[in-house]
C-alpha cells in the first residue's frame, strides 16, 4: 500500500510516505480510488512524511481531484514539506488544488 | 475457451503397450486431456513429431530396434524444443538413466510400469510445459513492450532539433539525455519573423508512450502558437487551452517558452509550471529568471499567462532546464539541485552554449554515480556574444 487511511467524521484523510514518483504513482492512484467510496463528501490527502513529489505524483492528485470534483466532493492536501511545497508552487498546482497548512485546518477548510 | 487435448506420443516396440495405455488412460482420454499416439522405433517416432503437428510430450522406451531411446532424446530438439520426454528404463539401470537426464530427459520411470506413477508423471510434466510456456509468452510480451518503447523513445529523440542558429550576435545549443523509460521532455529552437527566435523547453507528466504522445502533441500545439501568436504568454494560453480540451487523462506538460530579439537583447519569456532558467553573467554571477506564475499546461482552462523581459548583456548565458537535472538523486538520496547548479558556475566566464551544457551533464553524473538515470535529462543554452551588439 501507498497510502494509510483513517476517517475523521465524515473526512476521509490518505496520508502518502517517503517518495511519489513513476515507480509507485499508479499504485498511490490505485489505493486511492480503492479507499475512496463514492458517499465520500470530503477527502484529504496529508503529505506530512512525503519528501519528494515527481510530476508522475502530481498527475495523480489530479485525477483524484477530478474523480471527487464529478462525484461533487471536495479534496484538499496539507502538510506540504517545504521542497514539496516549492514543486506545487513552481508548477502552478497550488492554484488548482487547495493547500492547507495542516490537517486541522484542512477539515475546517473542507466543512465550510 | 476449450483447452485442446495434450498429445502425447509413446514409444515402445512391445506391442501390448498401445492396449495397455489406451485401456488405462481411457478416462483422459474420453475427458478430452489427453490424445496418445504410439511409435514403435526411435525412426516412426521422429516421423511422427513431424507429421503429428503440435506433440507435447513424449514417453519412450530405451531399448528398441532400429533407433533407441537415446539417440531418440538426442533428436528430438532438433524437430520441436519444447516437447518434454520421460523416459521408461529398467529398474537400477542407473546408467541409462543418467545418460537419458543428460540428454534432456524431463524424468524418468521404471519397468514394471506403475501406471498411478506414470500418471502422475505425466501430470507433473505437463505441468511443467505449462509454466514453461507462460514463461515464454510473458518473455514474449515484454520484447514486444520494449520494442514498442524504443520505437517511442527514438520517435522522441528525432523530433528534437540538432542544428542550431550559430550567428555573431548570438548562439543556441540544446540536448536531451533520455532516460531508460521513454520520458517526456522536449525542447525547440523556432524560427520567427523579424529575426526573432523561439526558444521552449518542456517536460510531460509521466512516462511511456502516452507520455512520449502528449510531447509530440504538445510540441507541434507549441510550434504553430509559437509563430501565429504576439509572444510567449498569448502562446502558452493557446496551447493551454488545447492540451486542457483533448486532455482526459489527467497528463499535463511543465513549459518554459521565450522569444529573443537579437535586435534589442531582450528575452521575453512566459512560464506554465517549469523550472526557473538561469542566467549566468559575463563574470560568472548567476541568478535565476524571476518566475510568472504560470501554471503547467493542460491543467485548467482559460489560463493567463504573465510574460516578463530581461534584457541580455553582452556575455550573458541563459541555461533552461528540466527537472531531470535539479531532481537528480545521489545514492544518499540527495537531489542535485538549484544550488548545486548554479554553483557550478561561480566564477566561470561561460562563452561556449554546447560546453554549458556538457559541464551540467558532466556535473549531473558525477553527483548521481552508479543510481539509474530515472528522468530525461534536458539542457538548452542562450548566449549573446560579447562581441555581437
Amino acid at each position: 500500500m501507498a497510502i494509510t487511511t483513517e476517517r475523521e467524521g465524515e473526512t476521509l484523510i490518505a496520508m502518502a510516505a517517503d517518495r511519489v514518483d513513476g515507480a509507485n504513482a499508479r499504485e498511490l492512484q490505485s489505493d486511492l480510488e480503492e479507499a475512496i467510496q463514492d458517499t465520500d463528501r470530503t477527502v484529504i490527502l496529508d503529505l506530512q512524511q512525503v519528501v519528494y513529489i515527481s510530476s508522475a505524483g502530481l498527475r495523480v492528485i489530479l485525477l483524484t481531484a477530478k474523480a471527487l470534483q464529478r462525484q461533487q466532493a471536495k479534496f484538499a492536501v496539507c502538510s506540504l514539506s517545504e521542497s514539496v511545497r516549492e514543486i506545487f508552487e513552481i508548477s502552478g498546482f497550488d492554484k488548482i488544488i487547495p493547500v492547507h497548512s495542516d490537517r486541522a485546518e484542512a477539515i475546517t477548510a473542507l466543512r465550510e | 475457451m476449450a483447452k485442446r487435448p495434450y498429445k502425447i506420443l509413446v514409444v515402445d516396440d512391445e506391442p501390448d503397450v498401445e492396449p495397455l495405455f489406451r485401456q488405462r488412460m481411457r478416462r483422459d482420454i474420453r475427458a478430452g486431456r489427453y490424445e496418445l499416439v504410439f511409435a514403435h522405433n526411435g525412426v516412426a517416432a521422429l516421423e511422427r513429431l513431424n507429421d503429428e503437428g503440435k506433440v507435447d510430450m513424449v514417453v519412450t522406451d530405451i531399448n528398441m530396434p532400429e533407433m533407441d531411446g537415446l539417440t531418440l532424446l538426442e533428436q528430438i530438439p532438433s524437430v520441436d524444443p519444447d516437447v518434454r520426454s520421460v523416459i521408461i528404463s529398467a529398474y537400477g539401470d542407473m546408467k541409462n538413466i543418467r545418460t537419458a537426464m543428460n540428454r534432456g530427459a524431463f524424468d524418468f520411470v521404471t519397468k514394471p510400469l506403475d501406471f498411478d506413477d506414470l500418471m502422475l508423471t505425466i501430470e507433473r510434466t505437463l505441468r511443467h510445459l505449462e509454466e514453461w510456456r507462460e514463461a515464454l509468452q510473458s518473455r514474449d510480451k515484454l520484447v514486444a513492450l520494449q520494442n514498442e518503447l524504443g520505437i517511442a523513445n527514438e520517435m522522441q529523440q528525432s523530433i528534437l532539433p540538432t542544428q542550431f542558429p550559430q550567428t555573431d550576435q548570438y548562439r543556441v545549443f540544446a540536448s536531451m539525455e533520455p532516460a531508460r523509460d521513454v520520458g517526456g521532455d522536449f525542447y525547440d529552437v523556432i524560427r520567427l519573423s523579424d529575426g526573432k527566435i523561439g526558444l521552449a523547453i518542456a517536460d510531460v507528466s509521466d512516462k511511456g508512450v502516452p507520455a512520449a504522445l502528449m510531447m509530440m502533441s504538445s510540441r507541434t500545439l507549441l510550434k504553430g502558437a509559437a509563430i501565429g501568436s504576439a509572444g510567449p504568454g498569448l502562446a502558452l494560453r493557446e496551447v493551454n487551452d488545447l492540451l486542457y480540451n483533448e486532455n482526459e487523462t489527467g497528463m499535463f506538460v511543465t513549459v518554459f517558452y521565450a522569444v529573443y530579439d537579437p535586435s534589442t537583447a531582450q528575452l521575453s519569456y512566459s512560464n506554465g509550471g517549469h523550472n526557473p532558467p538561469l542566467i549566468i553573467h559575463h563574470d560568472g554571477a548567476s541568478e535565476m529568471l524571476p518566475l510568472t506564475g504560470g501554471i503547467a499546461l493542460g491543467l485548467a482552462p482559460e489560463l493567463d499567462y504573465e510574460q516578463n523581459t530581461v534584457t541580455l548583456a553582452p556575455g550573458d548565458m541563459v541555461l533552461f532546464y528540466t527537472d531531470g537535472v535539479t531532481e537528480a538523486m545521489n545514492d544518499d538520496k540527495e537531489e542535485f539541485g538549484e544550488a548545486r547548479l548554479q554553483s557550478l558556475f561561480n566564477g566561470s566566464h561561460e562563452h561556449n552554449p554546447e560546453e554549458t551544457i556538457r559541464k551540467v551533464f558532466d556535473a549531473v553524473h558525477e553527483f548521481s554515480g552508479d543510481m539509474p538515470q530515472s528522468d530525461d535529462i534536458t539542457c538548452l543554452t542562450l548566449y549573446r556574444s560579447e562581441a555581437g551588439s
